[in-house]
């Protein structure tokens, strides 16, 4: 084996052992606090990962939503939990929420094996090479309007994949909403050092947003990862203490987070007058419908990631 | 054995490891992580077995795919510590009713 | 290897070394302010040498700038963390530790 091979399993081991190690510390941790924290470290070694294997794209997207997001999303959960359960239980369980952490049972072992065993005996007997779908995306690349293949697929070839989960998205943030929303936490005001912080970092991410966008056409990024880097803008902003005025609370933000599932239906109407099918563009102005599709939809996904963590219904927020 | 499917098995056993913690954990945010790893693990081996190629590109389609999944997740995520939430406004415990020893 | 390749890897090295010491100061130091102190120091200088390091094998200057624009927001958000992180701790009452 040549030394480079030799290296890279020097670096493989202790990442994919790494991974494992976390993935078990995150779930057998007494402390749920512990847990999260595993959990993001658990994420950063997946986004290395995934840089490992040759996905840039999808490491920028598990960075920003996996990692940034997600542990957002459940640092905020915990300390609901915990401020809520304070007020419940006067004896002051203290950091001792969800510490019960049961005996290994052994009926669960079994199904644990032996899934593991069918799923790697699958995986082990599959071909040592296998094109997959990548000849056919290289065929077609050149007509698709980019020339970044995931944009491609995402965009252009399975941009039906695309919509639904716009719509996916859309129906999170409306379930989050039907249940009315959690309550709401006294919060601690922002010290002077986090506001300037957000004050100097929300241009440069706006900036970093769009030239993601832009780039997305033959580099890694894209609709996502631009969605997601203004989604924890917003969640910045919100930690921050910033709220949006009342007047944009109604109609504007409503309207920015249907934009996205929307002007993709749009966009599958109109190529189904032009074309005869749905969300097939015609070749000469596929890229500029490409660019006007990520556009809207990055500010969509950002509205509705950090309409996400925020929690609370428009309606309450207008009403205080 | 090639690097992708070192990171498939790794990603089984992610999978594996989510599994049993969903099924043996009580407690609703456990779950959800252990649902956020399974999800992790599963990613994992599609985009290591897209990476079979005999070219240097890796398979752009299961690439796509994990960028929607990845999405996705956060979302159901989100939607689903927020049932939670209400869940331990109702009864004041963050597990599901089947599991309290009465 | 080219004299700047030896040079690009001697900072790299450096950077990583850097890095080493921040974790091993993570993992051995007594309270957290202090753990602070030395994961958010040595890792800032440890990933400024590394942008150095990757800098001198860019190529284009765009790309070096950008590498340059990583290091300093990279600078400017740890910095920002490790406050907010010892003012949470401070609020929660964790006492500095004394000799």
């Amino acid at each position: 084996m040549e030394a480079i091979t030799q290296l890279q399993y020097a670096f493989d081991a202790p990442l994919g052992l790494g991974l494992l190690w976390l993935a078990w510390r995150t779930l057998a941790c007494q402390d749920l606090f512990e847990a999260v924290v595993s959990f993001a470290a658990f994420g950063l070694l997946m986004s290395l990962a995934w840089v490992r294997l040759d996905a840039p794209d999808v490491a920028l997207a598990e960075v920003a939503v996996g990692v940034g997001l997600t542990g957002a999303l459940l640092l905020a959960a915990l300390a609901k939990l915990r401020s809520s359960k304070m007020n419940e239980d006067a004896a002051g369980q203290l950091g001792k929420e969800g510490s019960e952490v049961g005996r290994p049972q052994w009926l669960p072992l079994v199904v644990l094996l032996s899934v593991a065993a069918g799923l790697g005996h699958a995986v082990w007997s599959l071909p040592l090479y296998s094109a997959g779908l990548s000849p056919e995306v290289a065929l077609h690349l050149e007509t698709s309007g980019v020339s970044n293949p995931v944009t491609a697929v995402l965009l252009n070839f399975r941009a039906y994949d695309t919509l639904l989960e716009m719509v996916v998205l859309l129906l999170a943030l409306l379930g989050v909403w039907t249940l009315g929303g959690t309550a709401r936490r006294p919060e601690a005001a922002p010290g002077p050092v986090l506001d300037t912080l957000v004050r100097l970092l929300v241009p440069v991410l706006i900036l970093v947003a769009a030239y993601l966008l832009w780039v997305g056409a033959h580099a890694p990024g894209g609709a996502f990862q631009a969605g997601a880097l203004l989604g924890a803008m917003g969640v910045l902003m919100l930690l921050a203490g910033w709220r949006l005025r009342t007047s944009l609370m109604a109609l504007p933000l409503r309207l920015t987070v249907v934009a996205g599932p929307g002007a993709f239906v749009a966009m599958a109407v109109i190529t189904l007058f032009i074309e005869g099918r749905l969300l097939e563009y015609p070749p000469q102005h596929a890229g500029t419908l490409i660019l006007i599709l990520e556009t809207v939809a990055a500010l969509s996904i950002g509205a509705t990631l950090a309409a996400l963590f925020l929690g609370s219904r428009p309606q309450d927020l207008e009403n205080r | 054995m090639s690097a992708a499917f070192a990171y498939a098995l790794v990603g089984v056993g992610l999978f594996s490891l989510g599994l049993y913690a969903l099924i043996v954990h009580a407690h609703l945010l456990r779950k959800i992580l252990a649902i956020n790893v399974m999800g992790s693990g599963v990613f994992l081996v599609l985009v290591a077995l897209g990476g079979r190629t005999r070219e240097a590109q890796p398979d752009a389609v299961p690439h796509a795919m994990v960028i929607t999944g990845i999405v996705v997740a956060v979302s159901a995520s989100a939607l689903a510590l927020t049932l939670m939430l209400k869940l331990v406004a109702e009864t004041g415990r963050a597990e599901l009713p089947t599991h309290r020893r009465e | 290897m080219t004299l700047s390749e030896y040079f690009s890897a001697a900072l790299l090295f450096a950077g990583a070394f850097f890095f080493l010491a921040g974790t091993l100061g993570l993992l051995r130091f007594p309270d957290v302010y202090t753990r602070l102190h030395a994961v958010t120091k040595a890792d800032n200088v440890g990933l400024g040498l590394m942008v150095a390091g990757l800098t001198v094998q860019a190529e284009t200057w765009t790309a070096a700038g950008k590498l340059l624009l990583i290091w300093l927001l990279v600078l400017l958000t740890g910095s920002t963390v490790a406050h907010l992180i010892s003012r949470g701790a401070l609020r929660r009452g964790i006492q500095l530790w004394k000799l």
